[in-house]
């Protein structure tokens, strides 16, 4: 074996070319009808994505269609930099334009917790829940993303339920997330790259009332590591194995963005 | 005895919609008097201030003693028809699509002798009248002679519905149905005859209170509609856009902060966003079609009603940047009147003071129940009235705006409402 990374690119474009590692686009489509993060009212808001028409071949613009779209940095399918939290306010590279790309090609471990989301939207994934993937798929290698699969996405992706997909109640929101212990866990025992979800949110919808509120935002960012929002397609991902591309606009001092989240995926997985 | 109005028939689908011929709407700027009391419901005549002539027509210089101080005097329009006429011929092609028209001289009372249309209910001549002032389909000023005492239908009368935009068998927006005022006003419009109300709703996840029993009306129907979202304003014109008979925009985000008490713009903005573009989007997306139908049969299109603030006339410095957005929103509004007066569309502007609900929270009494709003709104269709200052604060505040906005101005620095 004597493989060089002109080899190993070039096997992996003729891969790409002739089916055998495959693109799954684990991004929900940016649409104005998408569900945006709820806050109580008198708080600052993320502004929902909107798009205007510049010009549609019309005396606007002859020739061309354009659009202005706007939104908030937690818009869609996103991903979350350290500094988005307090807890990570201070650290190195901490927003989307300091960050080091080699972090936006990374790894995924993907645990399935379908079954358990599908009997409770307020599921919390567990270091147990770890250990059991471990026990299946071995250890998950520091590095690596962790993405909670829920099957949550289908609400809006399959059903177009964004009451479903928000599953608000006078209590808050109802979806599934991750324990503190869990959250620890990923962060001291196996250095995670980060934390990702199919929800508005990498905690569960009732994560402010957990100790610490919202233990993956605070945890995780405070210890460096990142998050991935509103996933989808994480039911076409094989538990490890598959190498995600997850690039964040550079927006300067960014605390996250909408991105396009691609994995490549072995075609016999 | 005035008929009922009853449901008209559905349209028949072959024949060309009927197209607006607008009655004569020239005035001269004296003349002009008469549409700005008549725009908020009022019979109002020059009266010399110096001798006491009552004027009609209005003038510049009094008739009896060449005075040019003339002040607009609120009249009770009693009198006496002195002769009535019925055309049964125009070369006029509003009232020649409309004969036969019956038109009447009445003394009044109070002085002069004037021309007035003549409600149905109103007897041959001689006999007691009481004169108002109405906007007809121009948007203009004029006088209708109506009997001294009605029946219960006489709102149905055939040539004053002209001048009114009832509710009744009427196909209703409401854009926001979310907030209090929203559910009021498509409670009221349903209680007031319309035969469908659409109701908008914003970011359906969220779920409010009111929403599901709103919904459980008869008449009602809810609709996805964020005014905020040019995509979801067009989709929803494009759906039912050309059988909205009465547009009544009751978006609305009101946060209470000034300058200094809320960092950055994004709530401002906010703000803007519903109640001054919300306004653009709806009545780009749903104005076309509105100006279309305004002689669609007997309950074709007609009005626009803007749920605005008296906040609008001056600023008030404790919820500043909502005053401006709503200040924005009346600009707008009076080019929206514009481009729909030509076309036989009436806008409603709509004043109210502070609304009693979860952002005036803080503010003591007197505020305005979203419930007396909404019978305002109503009442302001069916008066065929285009400005509305609804509530004990909203008059008071308009009255001091008349006498002097510069010491209101300084009056509300000072927190005084």
């Amino acid at each position: 074996m004597n493989t060089t990374p002109q080899d190993i690119l070039a096997g992996l474009t003729l891969a790409l070319a002739g089916g055998r590692v495959r693109i799954v686009d684990l991004t929900q489509t940016l649409s104005s009808e998408f569900p945006a993060i709820a806050l109580p009212p008198e708080m600052g808001q993320c502004q929902p994505f909107r798009i205007e028409q510049i010009s549609a071949y019309d005396e606007r613009g002859p020739g061309w269609y354009w659009n202005n779209f706007s939104c908030g940095e937690h818009t869609g399918t996103h991903f979350d930099a350290p500094i988005h939290w307090i807890s990570g306010r201070d650290l190195p590279n901490n927003s989307v334009d300091t960050i080091p790309p080699q972090r936006f090609v990374a790894p995924a471990c993907v645990i399935d917790c379908s079954a358990q989301a599908a009997a409770d939207p307020d599921y919390l994934l567990t270091v147990a829940d770890i250990e059991a993937f471990e026990a299946a798929h071995g250890r998950i290698p520091a590095g690596h993303w962790v993405l909670m699969r829920t099957d949550w996405s289908h609400r809006w992706e399959k059903q177009r339920d964004a009451v479903a997909y928000q599953n608000l109640d006078e209590t808050g929101q109802h979806t599934p997330g991750p324990t503190p212990e869990a959250v620890r866990f990923l962060i001291e025992q196996r250095d995670v790259l980060g934390f990702g979800t199919e929800s508005i949110n990498t905690d569960a919808g009732q994560g402010y009332h957990l100790r610490p509120p919202y233990p993956c935002h605070s945890l995780m960012h405070g210890a460096g590591k990142y998050g991935l929002q509103c996933l989808t397609n994480l039911d076409q991902l094989p538990p490890t194995g598959a190498l995600v591309v997850a690039a964040p606009l550079k927006i300067e001092k960014g605390s996250g963005s909408p991105l396009r989240v691609l994995a490549l995926v072995g075609a016999n997985a | 005895m005035t008929a009922p109005f009853m449901k008209p028939p559905r349209k028949n689908p072959v024949l060309r919609t009927r197209q607006m011929n607008l009655p004569p709407g020239a005035r001269g700027r004296v003349a002009l008097g008469l549409t700005a009391a008549a725009a908020e419901g009022r019979f109002a005549l020059q009266v010399c201030a110096d001798c006491g002539a009552l004027q009609y027509p209005p003038r510049e210089a009094c008739h009896r003693c060449l005075s040019p101080r003339l002040p607009w005097q609120a009249q009770t329009g009693e009198g006496e028809l002195l002769a009535a006429t019925t055309l049964a011929h125009s070369n006029d092609l509003f009232f020649r699509e409309r004969l036969p028209w019956r038109l009447g001289m009445v003394r009044l009372d109070a002085g002069a002798s004037v021309m007035v249309h003549l409600h149905g209910e109103v007897g041959e001549a001689p006999c007691r009248v009481r004169v108002g002032a109405r906007l007809d389909r121009a948007g203009q000023a004029v006088l209708i002679g109506y009997p001294e005492k009605g029946t219960a239908h006489m709102a149905d009368d055939t040539m004053l519905r002209e001048m009114t935009s009832d509710p009744k068998h009427r196909k209703v927006l409401v854009t926001d149905g979310k907030s209090p005022v929203g559910q009021a006003v498509a409670r009221a419009m349903a209680q007031a005859g319309a035969d469908i109300v659409w109701v908008g709703h914003a970011e359906p996840w969220k779920q409010l209170p009111g929403l599901a029993e709103l919904a459980a009306l008869p008449q009602v129907t809810l609709v996805p509609l964020d005014v905020t979202d040019e995509r979801s304003v067009n989709e929803r014109a494009g759906e039912i856009g050309g059988k909205v008979d009465i547009v009544v925009n009751t978006a609305e985000l009101h946060r209470g902060f000034g300058i200094a008490a809320r960092r950055g713009t994004d709530v401002a903005k906010s703000e803007m966003e519903v109640n001054y573009f919300g306004l653009l989007r709806l009545a780009q997306a749903f104005g076309p079609a509105l100006k279309g139908r305004a002689a669609d049969g007997a309950t074709h299109a007609t009005a626009w009603v803007n749920l605005l603030s008296v906040y609008a006339l001056a600023n008030f410095p404790a919820h500043g940047t909502f005053s401006a957005s709503k200040a924005a929103a009346l600009s707008l509004a009076q080019c929206l009147r514009a481009e729909m007066r030509g076309a036989g569309i009436r806008v409603v502007n709509v004043f109210p003071g502070p609304i009693d609900d979860e952002w005036n929270q803080n503010l003591p009494p007197p505020k305005l129940a979203p419930a007396a709003l909404a019978s305002a709104i109503v009442k302001a269709l069916r008066d065929g009235v285009e400005d509305v200052y609804p509530g004990d604060v909203a008059q008071e505040w308009l009255a001091r705006w008349r006498d002097n906005p510069k010491v209101l101005e300084r009056e509300l620095a000072a927190g005084g409402m």
